[in-house]
């Protein structure tokens, strides 16, 4: 709809001048000196860690709305965690941590983690492989793309990978997967930007031997790929085995954590030089359909508090590792998983696939705080039901690329996440430059009638300039747009037509030029 | 280069073109790149041992130049039909190998099963352990049939982890399941995995009740093991959740490891789903009937016969042939081949027709899977003959135990796939098996095979497994010759030649030692047949045949199937 018009400032690739201190390089004729500079303001020395959290992780039992307590009990009584056990936040008396999160919380207080609420995309797919597809390609929930965000960014980034890589400017691995395989988030459109590093010092020696060109068949196909692999763990191998043993750890990671251990390699890593810009990490068990927690007795222990607790224990180890090796300024990281899980927990202690949950970005360098309001929990609710976004996770990557990575606004918005994101107030850095947005400061009223059978109202306070309003389902599927328009500084009023609306729960979403924010409503 | 112009064909213009049929898989090719003769027809051309290797590396999990004599001396009809005739038993089940002089198995005996009960926790790890190395001793058996590949096709498919199931009882059942379905009717396979005790733990079946049905296994029902996901599968959200209710009241009864199914969790509302489904509803049943409501619900996603047909097929294809389905193979593989499938879903037809095809011999679908790390252990493994302990239950248990762990250790835990889906290098596009590779399993691959064949696996204090070079060429036409010694062991080993640059550079750089006139290898051979005693004489030869099986093994040729 129209939205996209008023958010879209996107122009073509090719139309698209690149500035260095204002200075646009596009019209100079590109000489080797103009590229070396184009490459070093790309390459700010800033590391990102994505920390993908297998299986869908249950938000709601996370970053635990403690406002929402008496109608929470109502939806997941044998799960929620007592409200007396979950770990308070400084400063913030409407939300909490899971008690397993004790790592967490006290990053939260001493300000290095942003918390963003309910984060998701219209119309949540539910499918593990589908969501997480959706997740890494960055793409609508009905468009099929096959390279990840991070990998275009790269690709990007490093102009012609993989051909003549590495080399004298870019020795390092664009990118590293801790484990046993790489992550489809970094696949870019020519291949994967990424390598696979399950033990940095022992590098396997592989023999160079003479090489046949290709046959032009399927199996020559495979075979080119299967050589770029050997030639590109060759080419890394010396200079991942030189930072590894650069440095130690200076802190003490949790044993028998399998996130702890990957994320101190990525330390390692860091500190011992590499220019490394993406590590991705990942922990499974997230698909808590059932045993979620020991017992409705005991709902602070089971499966999501063992996850939580290594999650939390493994970052706030990594995180000190980094303020130790002295790299902490440089280093910031996100967990993410392919979607939450349902408000209403089933009968088996655990939870169903949901749709959006919060993202917990951390890091010395990011505004400390909540960004969103807590979901808002219906006071009946059916199985149906599902935490609506506020967020849209692309404006969490568009974050990362223009604020912490610092690429162009036009850049993201054509080729790395296909339209414009607005961005959020993640990174200290984007202060300088941007307003901050709270959705906690704009004025969207609670509809009346409410609940309603036909006609109910809806009041929002415009700042002046582009607004939106947006009808969600329960189950996150956009289903209207009530306005779409510039308008004046002014309180508004939108009557809702619910007369062809099933009955149920449904949510509305405003959006403004200082931000957005929802509120649910229900339809008789 | 040619990835770029595969790859960015789906992601150029922000809304990758869609082919109206295959919306999700892999747009097309290459331009380049020539996919062979989309024909079901059976295959006419010339029976040589390059069509018997392709067709042994495809069905069997590796393969001797004693397997390829025979083979290539049948029909091409006969040697499809000899591979596609399972044992008429099936396997003797695991047994207790994991006794240790300190840790005895109190109720089952050395040597002697432990499937048939009771569970003992305290040793539910070492009988999963021993069911691992028991499916090792499968894989790695000289059988000349395609079972093993089927079956891990199945594994891949009803995709369960056997660390999560629980007991090792049922998950031994499971795999007795997977095995003895494995080339019949899927649509009794789909129902017996659907009340399967394995996959009732798994997807959190036997937790899925009317007060809160547990929607975890009605949606891979649809999502993964019948209809797929794609422009052709359009069940909705609604769907899954009234299949989860069909579903409800499915147990496990812990003493005898089966499943039942107790009516009073069961929900007795009729269900009714969507267009996509003809708006079927299903008619709720009260009592035992409720279980009747499964039959109705797996009717229900037959009638879908297409789609469900065309998924099954594509999957399969993917697994014998090759990842890529172009709208050619679509129309001309996929859909015929489908269509004789949906008739009554018996699954042995299907694959008996599909390897027998013009396509499936095409010289272009020859060399272009890569390996799982299985085959990379397992073909190797057969190749050299490797010889495992005949003395003691234990040795053996261990032995094998140890190369399921090296698969593990390459990035295949059979048994226990990452997650439902099973491994991503048969769904995730566009890698699909190429995601089996990169700079971490790439390089342990190198070394697992090289640590068979030159260095030597140690299983146990002692023990070592390790390939007899020597017995290796003297299998071979002849073995005194340099250049045919290379040409015979480059045929059983890769599925694409070498130059003959390459090969007289291999030649030289090994079994010559450096030199250029064949004799020296000629010479050193005959002195070792002379006095085959004479250790000297012995570790000439060895050395320059571990060189250059080394070289062949490390080449990326070696990864290719």
């Amino acid at each position: 709809m129209k939205r996209k018009e008023f958010l879209k400032k996107a122009l073509p690739a090719t139309m698209v001048p690149f500035f260095i201190n204002g200075i646009s390089i596009k019209t100079m004729a590109s000489t080797p000196m103009l590229e070396a500079i184009k490459r070093a303001s790309l390459k700010n020395g800033r590391v990102f860690v994505l920390i993908q959290l297998n299986g869908g992780n249950d938000g709601l039992n996370t970053i635990i709305p403690v406002d929402q307590y008496s109608n929470l009990s109502a939806a997941r009584s044998n799960i929620l965690i007592q409200q007396s056990k979950v770990l308070s936040l400084t400063g913030n008396n409407a939300t909490g941590m899971h008690p397993a999160m004790t790592g967490l919380r006290s990053m939260y207080d001493n300000g290095k983690v942003s918390i963003v609420q309910s984060v998701g995309y219209p119309n949540p797919n539910f499918s593990h492989f589908r969501a997480t597809d959706i997740w890494h390609s960055a793409s609508d929930s009905n468009q099929y793309v096959g390279s990840g965000w991070a990998g275009r960014y790269l690709e990007d980034v490093y102009a012609g990978f993989p051909a003549g890589y590495p080399n004298t400017n870019d020795p390092d691995p664009l990118a590293i997967s801790i484990g046993y395989s790489v992550s489809t988030v970094l696949m870019g459109p020519t291949g994967s930007t990424g390598i696979a590093i399950s033990n940095p010092t022992s590098f396997y020696q592989l023999v160079n031997g003479t090489v046949d060109p290709a046959p032009n068949t399927p199996a020559g196909h495979e075979l080119t790929y299967v050589r770029l692999v050997l030639q590109q763990t060759q080419a890394y191998n010396n200079t991942v085995k030189t930072a590894a043993q650069a440095v130690t750890n200076k802190a003490t990671y949790p044993a028998n954590n399998s996130l702890g251990d990957q994320l101190k390699i990525v330390a390692n890593l860091i500190a011992g030089g590499l220019q490394t810009p993406i590590y991705t990490v990942s922990i499974g068990g997230f698909d808590t359909h059932s045993s979620q927690v020991t017992s409705s007795g005991s709902t602070e222990t089971g499966s999501h508090a063992d996850l939580w607790k290594k999650v939390s224990d493994a970052i706030a180890a990594f995180q000190s590792d980094c303020d130790q090796l002295g790299i902490a300024d440089r280093v910031a990281g996100m967990t993410y998983s392919e979607f939450g899980r349902r408000i209403k927990s089933n009968a088996s202690l655990g939870t169903d696939h949901g749709a959006a949950a919060p993202v917990i970005v951390f890091g010395k360098n990011v505004n400390p705080g909540i960004i969103g309001s807590n979901p808002n929990i219906p006071a009946s609710v059916t199985v149906n039901d599902n935490v609506p976004m506020q967020y849209d996770f692309r404006q969490i990557y568009a974050s990362v690329l223009e604020d912490w990575f610092q690429a162009s606004v036009s850049k993201t918005d054509s080729d790395l996440l296909f339209k414009h994101f607005d961005t959020l107030a993640i990174f200290k850095s984007s202060l300088d430059v941007k307003k901050v947005r709270s959705g906690n400061s704009l004025t969207l009223m609670q509809n009346y009638p409410n609940p309603f059978k036909d006609f109910t109202n809806i009041e929002f306070v415009s700042p002046g300039g582009q607004v939106e309003l947006r009808l969600f389902d329960s189950q996150g599927r956009l289903l209207k747009t009530l306005a779409d328009g510039v308008v004046p500084k002014g309180s508004y009023t939108e009557v809702l037509d619910g007369t062809h609306l099933p009955a149920g729960n449904y949510y509305y979403q405003l959006i403004t030029a200082n931000g957005q924010t929802g509120r649910h409503l229900v339809k008789l | 280069m040619e990835r770029r112009a595969f790859i960015t064909q789906t992601i150029t213009g922000k809304t990758p073109v869609k082919d109206p049929v295959l919306d999700i898989q892999n747009q097309k090719l290459p331009d380049h790149l020539d996919l062979g003769v989309a024909s079901i027809t059976p295959f006419s051309g010339t029976w040589g041992r390059a069509e018997a290797i392709h067709l042994l590396r495809r069905t069997l999990f590796g393969f001797t130049k004693a397997d390829v004599d025979f083979f290539a001396a049948m029909t091409m009809s006969d040697a499809v039909d000899y591979i596609m005739t399972t044992p008429v038993n099936p396997p003797l089940p695991p047994l207790n190998g994991y006794n240790t002089s300190t840790l005895i198995d109190p109720n089952i005996s050395a040597g002697s099963t432990w499937v048939n009960g009771p569970d003992d926790n305290n040793f539910t790890n070492k009988r999963r352990n021993s069911l691992y190395a028991w499916w090792m001793q499968q894989i790695l058996n000289p059988d000349r049939n395609i079972r093993e590949k089927m079956t891990l096709f199945w594994h891949n498919h009803f995709s369960t982890e056997v660390e999560n199931v629980g007991s090792p009882i049922i998950a031994y059942n499971h795999h007795k399941l997977l095995r003895d379905n494995c080339l019949g009717n899927f649509r009794t396979f789909v129902k017996s995995v659907t009340t399967d005790p394995a996959m009732l733990v798994y997807l959190n079946g036997y937790v899925n009740t009317k007060t809160a049905p547990d929607e975890n296994y009605a949606r891979e029902l649809m999502e993964l093991f019948t209809l797929g996901k794609g422009p052709d599968s359009q069940y909705t959200e609604d769907d899954v959740k009234n299949a989860a209710k069909v579903l409800t009241g499915w147990r496990i009864n812990n003493t005898n490891y089966t499943s039942f199914f107790n009516s009073t969790t069961h929900e007795t509302s009729n269900k009714t789903f969507s267009s996509f489904f003809g708006n079927t509803t299903i008619t709720g049943q009260t009592g035992a009937n409720g279980a009747l409501e499964t039959d109705d619900l797996l009717n229900m996603i037959f009638a879908k016969s297409d789609v469900v047909a065309r998924y099954i097929v594509r999957r399969l294809y993917r697994y014998f042939v090759y990842y890529v389905i172009d709208a050619n193979i679509e129309t001309n593989i996929i859909i015929p081949l489908a269509n004789d499938f949906k008739t009554n879903w018996d699954v042995k037809p299907l694959v008996t027709a599909l390897l027998k095809s013009q396509h499936f011999f095409d010289p272009n679908n020859m060399g272009c899977n890569i390996k799982n790390p299985i085959e990379v252990i397992s073909t190797c493994s057969k190749v050299f003959n490797l010889q495992y302990p005949s003395t003691t239950v234990e040795d053996q248990y261990q032995a094998w135990y140890s190369m399921f762990t090296l698969g593990a250790y390459a990035g295949m835990m059979i048994g226990n796939p990452p997650n439902v889906s099973g491994w991503p290098a048969y769904y995730q596009t566009p890698q699909f098996t190429e995601s089996w590779l990169n700079s971490d399993t790439l390089p342990k691959r190198i070394s697992i095979t090289v640590g068979l064949t030159v260095v030597g696996y140690q299983y146990k204090t002692g023990k070592k497994l390790q390939a007899d070079v020597i017995a290796f060429a003297k299998q071979l036409a002849s073995p005194e010759d340099p250049t045919k010694l290379i040409q015979d062991a480059i045929d059983l080993l890769l599925p694409i030649d070498l130059s003959t640059a390459s090969k007289t550079t291999l030649k030289q750089s090994t079994l010559l030692f450096g030199q250029s006139n064949d004799y020296y290898w000629t010479n050193a051979w005959n002195d070792y047949l002379a006095s085959p005693n004479d250790a000297t004489k012995k570790g000439t030869v060895t050395t320059g045949l571990q060189l250059m099986l080394k070289y062949l093994l490390d080449l990326a040729e070696n990864q290719l199937s």
